[in-house]
């Protein structure tokens, strides 16, 4: 068994069976990492590098730590504080790093199709931890185990994506994982953040009423503004953003059922969400970030058993 | 093909194993029981039923172990992992290790690698049906064997448990 492909570059390269083997890998690792030693040593004289293009504090920890608790030898490389700022290519860069033997990237870039790009010239194997407005295939990963870990499967569970869809990866890499394990998806927010005919692209339901769209759920994925992305205004002001589409207690009191909350965070509360809310106990906030650590070591772990 | 011990033979080993466990452990208070994945969980359930029988059930602890992220041989091939179960702790206790065929020796030296991360045992001891005895590549040998046997390498040692007999190919 392994994967059938030798990066994670995006969920739309993965077939059905690489998720379930990526998910049913990650159960193991969340039994390991509840262990007296949190620690096995199938990654031993592996060699990661991660490289990090833009700001991250999850994502990045999430790394580090599945790599520490795999064996694996790492090192950080971040974009400030190096020659990327004295003009140096990324290509030049990662080659460089490559001259000294590292066999896995783990790679987050602003631009979209970073990794694609960097994946056609380097041999190592490449994870993509986020790139530009394209895929964040990690996160839906985590996303994908923390629903299945909550309500037993995702075939038939009905999520709705809330918020800016537009800028968000997590959304892409979320509605390609969902829909090829047969789960239905929706995206709500308003009409300036949801991109036109992705209805028809990508088979998603498209609501701009946050209440039909959380009564119809039975998980509400809710997505972070990305204000550092929007170059133009999309909306008149966070405030009137919170009042149209941020998810509140009121709202979720009035539905007839518990809806399980996730986020991807970092959360931006009372804009997107509300505290109360996000703390919740229907939020499985924090079980994401817990079972992000998990699914990111059965990801190493596959990537590095292929043989090419 | 040859069949090494057929169905009855089978259940009389098994139940020999036992005896033999009991016999040098009379109390198991100390004692855990874990079988290792995933081939060799079919004898180590048989072996804990038949000492269920002899001894009050609810006082035996029994765990599976699987050592998949533990193997030599990541690199040259990837395996399924299985579930590990343990719900007790093996700090100071015996551990009685169970698997269907002793080989080369490295799962085993694998699962003493992962035992090692849930605690520290006081011993540890091998129970297994079959056993390859020529052909270890690490020096691991069984405590309790159902049975031993010479092979060579090219050929390969099976238990069929449809059939409920171990063969050899």
């Amino acid at each position: 068994m392994q994967l059938s492909t030798k990066h994670l570059l995006g969920i739309k390269d993965l077939i059905p069976q690489d998720i379930s083997l990526i998910l049913s890998t990650a159960t193991e690792f969340k039994g390991v990492l509840q262990r007296p030693v949190k620690k096995v040593p199938s990654l031993r004289d592996v060699m990661i590098v991660n490289l990090f293009y833009e700001n991250s504090t999850r994502t990045r920890i999430s790394f580090e730590l599945a790599e520490k608790r795999l064996s694996a030898d790492t090192i950080n490389f971040t974009a400030s504080g190096s020659s990327a700022a004295k003009g140096e290519t990324l290509l030049d860069t990662v080659n460089n790093i490559l001259s000294m033997k590292v066999d896995m990237v783990v790679m987050r870039h602003s631009a979209s199709g970073a990794p694609h790009f960097l994946a056609k010239h380097i041999p190592a194997a490449i994870v993509n931890a986020g790139d530009g407005i394209n895929e964040h295939p990690t996160q839906a990963l985590l996303d994908a185990f923390s629903i299945q870990e909550k309500l037993g499967t995702l075939e038939g569970k009905k999520i709705v994506l809330i918020g800016d869809i537009m800028h968000s990866r997590v959304a892409l890499s979320n509605i390609y994982l969902l829909k090829k394990m047969g789960a239905e998806v929706m995206v709500a927010g308003p009409p300036t953040l949801i991109p036109k005919y992705i209805n028809e692209a990508l088979g998603v339901k498209v609501e701009y009423n946050l209440k039909k769209a959380l009564e119809w759920c039975d998980v509400a994925n809710v997505l972070r503004i990305q204000l550092e992305r929007q170059n133009q205004v999309l909306f008149s002001s966070l405030r009137e953003y919170n009042l149209a589409y941020g998810v509140s207690r009121k709202l979720l009191d009035g539905l007839k059922k518990e809806i399980v909350i996730m986020h991807p965070g970092p959360i931006n509360r009372g804009v997107e969400i509300d505290s109360d809310v996000a703390d919740s106990n229907q939020s499985i906030i924090l079980q994401q970030v817990e079972n992000g650590v998990a699914v990111r070591m059965a990801v190493l772990y596959l990537l590095s058993g292929r043989k090419s | 093909m040859k069949i090494i011990l057929d169905k009855q033979q089978l259940h009389l080993t098994i139940s020999r194993l036992a005896h033999q466990l009991l016999e040098n452990h009379l109390n198991l208070n100390d004692v855990v029981f874990i079988g290792l994945q995933p081939r060799g969980i079919r004898v180590s359930n048989m072996v804990i039923e038949n000492i269920r029988n002899l001894y009050p059930a609810e006082k035996v602890q029994y765990g599976l172990l699987d050592i998949t992220f533990y193997r030599d041989d990541i690199r040259d091939e990837l395996h399924v992992a299985n579930k590990t179960e343990i719900p007790f702790s093996i700090e100071g206790k015996k551990v009685i290790l169970i698997d269907d065929v002793l080989y080369t020796g490295r799962t085993i030296r694998a699962a003493l690698d992962a035992l090692q991360d849930f605690g520290r045992p006081q011993k540890v001891e091998l129970c297994v049906l079959v056993d390859r005895r020529f052909n270890r590549e690490l020096p691991i040998q069984p405590d309790y064997c159902g049975k031993a046997i010479d092979t060579v390498i090219s050929q390969k040692v099976k238990v069929e448990w449809e059939r409920e007999e171990v063969v050899l190919y």
